[in-house]
This record gives C-alpha cells, sequence and structure tokens, in this order.
C-alpha cells in the first residue's frame, strides 16, 4: 500500500459519485415522464394513443440495444455541444443520462403497471383530470415499487459510468483502468474494486430502507 | 332524477361480440333507493358504469338531472362526475393516504381549499361513524371500515346520485347489514338518489323500494319492489325470489341467505 493510494481513491469515488447524482437526476428528468407516458398511452389506459405508444416503444427499445460504450462515443459530439468539451466527468453525463433514461422508463412503466386498475377508475369517478391521477394516484401508490426501481436503475449507472471511465471520464473506473491495469498497481484495482462494492451496497441498503418506510404504513405484515 | 332510453352496449372479445346490454329503458326517481339485480354476467356492472362512463356506451341516452350524461365532452363530463358519487365492491381506496386522505381526494379534485377540506372531511366521517380513524391507513382497517371510507369519499362532494356496485358484496350478513343501515340513513338524512347493484335478493328487499331485474343484458322486469316479489312475470325473477319465499315469508328483514340457500342459487345459474 502507498502513499497516494488513498487520495487517488477519494477523487476517483468523489468523481464518481458526482456523475451518478448528475446522471440519475438527469436521466429521471428524461426516463420519468417518458415512463408515465409509456403506460398511459397504452390502449385503454387514462391517455391511451396507442400509435403513439407504439413509436415510445420502439424508441425505447433502440435506445436500449445500443452497448453503453457505443452509445457513449455516438453521443460525445452532443456532449461538446452542451458542455464544450468531450473529457471529465460533465462531458460524460450527458451521454451516460441518454443511455440510461430508456432504462429507467422501462423500469418506472414496470412499476406504474403494477397499480390495481379500479384505483385508477376510483380517481375518474370523483372527475381527477389525467394529470392528478398521475400526480395522485399512481406515482404515490406505486412509490415503494419506484423507489425500488429507482434504486436498481442508479447502480446500473454505477455500473455505466465505470465504463464512461474507462475512456476518459474520470472516477473510479477510470482509476481501475489508468492505474491498475495500464501501471500494474494491483493495489489500486483491489482498492477499487471494494469502493465500487461498497458503494453499491450502500445505495442497495439506502434504496430497500426507504421503500420499507413508504411501506410501513400500507401493509399489514411489512 | 336519472333517465335511461335506448341504451346499448358491445364488447368487442377475441372470442366474438358480447351484447352486455340491449337496449336499456329505465327511470329512476330523485330521492329513491333504486335496485338493480341480477345473476352473475347479466350486465349489472356495465349498466351502472355507463351512468358515469367509466364505461361508454354504444348508443342510447342517460340524463341525470339536468345533464344530458352521453352528451357531455371531456371536461364537462368530468365536473359531472364530481356530482355522481361511486362505491364498489373492493373498495378501491388509495393505500397511500390516511382515511382523511382518501376522504380529502375528491374534495382536492374538486378545487375546496384547504381548511375547508378538513372542516368537510370530519363531518362527513362523523357521518359514516368512522371519526375515530380518521388517521389510520386502510391496510389497518377491517372490511366494513374500508367501505365506509369508500362511501365516505363518494360523499364527501355533496354528490346528487349515488352509485354502489355491489357494495356490501364483499362483507360478512351483520357487517352488510349495517353498510345497508348507513346507505338508508344518508338517503333519508341528504336525499341522496342512490342506484345499487345487487346479486342478493334481500339486500333488495331490504333497502330497496324501486328495482329492475337485469338478465343477459335486458331489463326484463321493473317496478317496485313488493310488486315484483308478489307477482314475478318472469322466471328468472322466480328463481330469485324462490329461496327466500319458502322461509316464512315476513322474514325478509332477516337479512341474507343462509349458505344451504346461496348453494342452491348458484346450481341455478350454474343450470342457465
Ligand atoms: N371490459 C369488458 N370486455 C369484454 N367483455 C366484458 C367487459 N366487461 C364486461 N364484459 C362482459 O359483459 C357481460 C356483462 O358483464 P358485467 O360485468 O356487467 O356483469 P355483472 O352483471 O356485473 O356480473 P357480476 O355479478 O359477476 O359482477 C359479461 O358477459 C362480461 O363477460
Ligand atoms: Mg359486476
Amino acid at each position: 500500500m502507498s502513499d497516494d493510494l488513498l487520495p487517488l481513491l477519494a477523487v476517483g469515488l468523489g468523481e464518481t459519485v458526482y456523475m451518478v447524482i448528475l446522471t440519475t437526476v438527469s436521466s429521471l428528468f428524461l426516463g420519468l415522464p417518458l415512463g408515465v407516458a409509456l403506460v398511459v398511452t397504452e390502449p385503454g389506459h387514462i391517455m391511451a394513443a396507442p400509435r403513439l405508444n407504439k413509436v415510445l416503444g420502439t424508441m425505447v427499445n433502440i435506445t436500449r440495444s445500443f452497448p453503453t460504450i457505443i452509445l457513449i462515443v455516438v453521443l460525445l459530439p452532443l456532449s461538446r455541444l452542451l458542455v464544450g468539451t468531450t473529457l471529465g466527468a460533465t462531458a460524460a453525463v450527458v451521454p451516460l443520462s441518454i443511455g440510461s433514461a430508456p432504462f429507467l422508463a422501462r423500469i418506472i412503466e414496470n412499476s406504474l403497471k403494477e397499480i390495481d386498475r379500479g384505483k385508477i377508475e376510483a380517481g375518474l369517478a370523483v372527475g381527477a383530470t389525467p394529470m392528478e391521477i398521475i400526480r395522485k394516484v399512481m406515482i404515490p401508490e406505486c412509490l415503494a415499487s419506484l423507489t425500488l426501481g429507482i434504486t436498481m436503475a442508479v447502480i446500473m449507472i454505477t455500473g455505466f459510468t465505470a465504463t464512461a471511465g474507462a475512456i476518459g471520464a474520470g472516477g473510479l473506473g477510470s482509476l481501475a483502468v489508468r492505474f491498475g491495469y495500464q501501471r500494474y498497481r494491483t493495489d489500486v484495482m483491489l482498492a477499487t474494486l471494494v469502493v465500487l462494492v461498497v458503494l453499491v451496497q450502500s445505495i442497495q441498503w439506502g434504496g430497500n430502507l426507504i421503500a420499507r418506510r413508504i411501506n410501513k404504513n400500507r401493509h399489514k405484515f411489512s | 332524477m336519472i333517465s335511461i332510453t335506448g341504451l346499448n352496449k358491445t364488447f368487442l372479445t377475441p372470442s366474438g361480440r358480447v351484447n352486455a346490454l340491449k337496449d336499456i329503458n329505465l327511470t329512476v326517481d330523485k330521492g329513491d333507493i333504486f335496485g338493480i339485480i341480477g345473476f352473475s354476467g347479466a350486465g349489472k356492472s356495465t349498466l351502472i358504469r355507463c351512468l358515469n362512463r367509466l364505461e361508454e356506451p354504444d348508443s342510447g341516452t342517460i340524463r341525470i338531472g339536468a345533464r344530458e350524461i352521453t352528451r357531455l365532452g371531456t371536461r364537462e363530463l368530468r365536473a359531472a362526475r364530481k356530482k355522481i358519487g361511486m362505491i364498489f365492491q373492493h373498495y378501491y381506496l388509495l393505500e397511500s393516504r390516511t382515511v382523511f386522505g382518501n376522504v380529502a381526494f375528491p374534495l382536492e379534485i374538486a378545487g375546496y381549499p384547504k381548511q375547508r377540506i378538513g372542516h368537510r372531511a370530519v363531518e362527513i366521517l362523523e357521518l359514516v361513524g368512522l371519526i375515530d380513524k380518521i388517521g389510520a391507513y386502510p391496510a389497518q382497517l377491517s372490511g366494513g371500515q374500508k367501505q365506509r371510507v369508500g362511501i365516505a369519499r363518494a360523499l364527501a362532494n355533496e354528490p346528487d346520485v349515488l352509485l354502489s356496485d355491489e357494495a356490501t358484496s364483499s362483507l360478512d350478513p351483520s357487517t352488510s347489514r349495517s353498510i345497508l343501515d348507513l346507505l338508508r340513513d344518508i338517503n333519508q338524512k341528504l336525499g341522496l338518489t342512490i342506484v345499487m347493484i345487487t346479486h342478493e335478493m334481500d339486500v333488495l328487499r331490504y333497502l330497496c323500494a324501486n328495482a329492475a331485474v337485469i338478465e343477459a343484458g335486458e331489463i326484463i322486469e321493473t317496478g317496485s319492489v313488493a310488486e315484483i316479489s308478489a307477482h314475478p312475470r318472469h322466471e328468472i325473477t322466480r328463481l330469485f325470489f324462490a329461496p327466500s319465499r319458502q322461509n316464512s315469508s315476513g322474514e325478509a328483514q332477516g337479512m341474507l341467505p343462509d349458505p344451504a340457500e346461496r348453494g342452491e342459487r348458484k346450481e341455478v345459474s350454474d343450470v342457465r
């Protein structure tokens, strides 16, 4: 173990956390409306629009079939346009968000589909608008499941940032590649892995905790 | 108060067309408790769901009060629904909200200011006898209590009509009775018109003055409950009345069939 290990790890972790948070927030920004739209535009749902639904579904599937690394490379020009550079953590957030949003949308779609149709009808029966049903019925009723789904997405995003790290985004991924692999620093490689495992575990633990809090009053046995 | 003329509804299913409602004509007077009875699959739910257009009719007109429900645009329909309460067999309460929150829900939708929501929710929970559970979540309530919340939610925004689809079918006889008593009480206190669906003759006799019998999507009989039960004109109607008739007759108020009778009815409907 050498003196530079801890500072290296601290910087790497900081960059990773920065990328994960920013990517999560901005992919939620895209993915939440998209996920909701995938549900409510289904035939027979509150804003039924079968053709739009097909278009959105296809768009999501196409984006999802791009391997992460290719998506990042393809979208780097967009990063240059939006943040002025293709290097570093901030630049990586643009392709990472666009790559994660469709995943997040599918996860959110799955959660929102769990709701009992009767609850939506109870909302319609009191004269609620589609927006009110989304905000006051669908999202609150599915909140625990949404939390667990988003937790899963955050962990996936953590993995994405490591991939992005390999091509110059910084963070723990780039640490593992630049020091662990290219300079044969086994200590850096192992330490990076340990930090990543701990990070992912804490995210999962935090997500579970929040979901349990939400469920506390809603189910008899939890 | 409510008039339905020439109402038709067909469902397209993979296995063909289902004529769920065929040329339904019906009038319900203001302040009445009107029962609609029929066997499973007769079209009862479809009919009551057409009244607030949770189900979109194919043809026919529905009037409730001054409004022609079947002609309303989206926005007007939402406004009309705010004055049509509905209760469901499976309650459909919002599990993310407390009892208070559930009763507040229609008031939020109706745009009540916060303070009035509080007053109104308390008032209505007192009416349904659930004020001590105001902070409880639905998961912490019994079936009967949940249905009281359902009723409170339906009544919160002072509707002119209450639609009830098998509101007591999931409840045990004594709880069921207390809910029926509550509905009668509300009918008398608020002068509310109630349309209630049931497949239980005793519910009909206990609560309703007038009724219609529906079978295979058609109204086969309508009139006062006394009249229908004294002179049933159709075989189906007789089947409904038969088991309770075999009991000493005046016992209609004894409420709800015993298991043996239920079995008998089931056989009847299966044979059909
Ligand atoms: N959404 C639907 N799609 C296709 N068919 C339907 C739909 N809803 C109802 N039906 C059919 O319409 C008929 C009437 O159904 P409905 O639910 O109104 O019966 P019901 O009298 O309420 O029965 P139950 O007492 O079992 O609730 C049935 O044959 C049913 O299969
Ligand atoms: Mg039904």
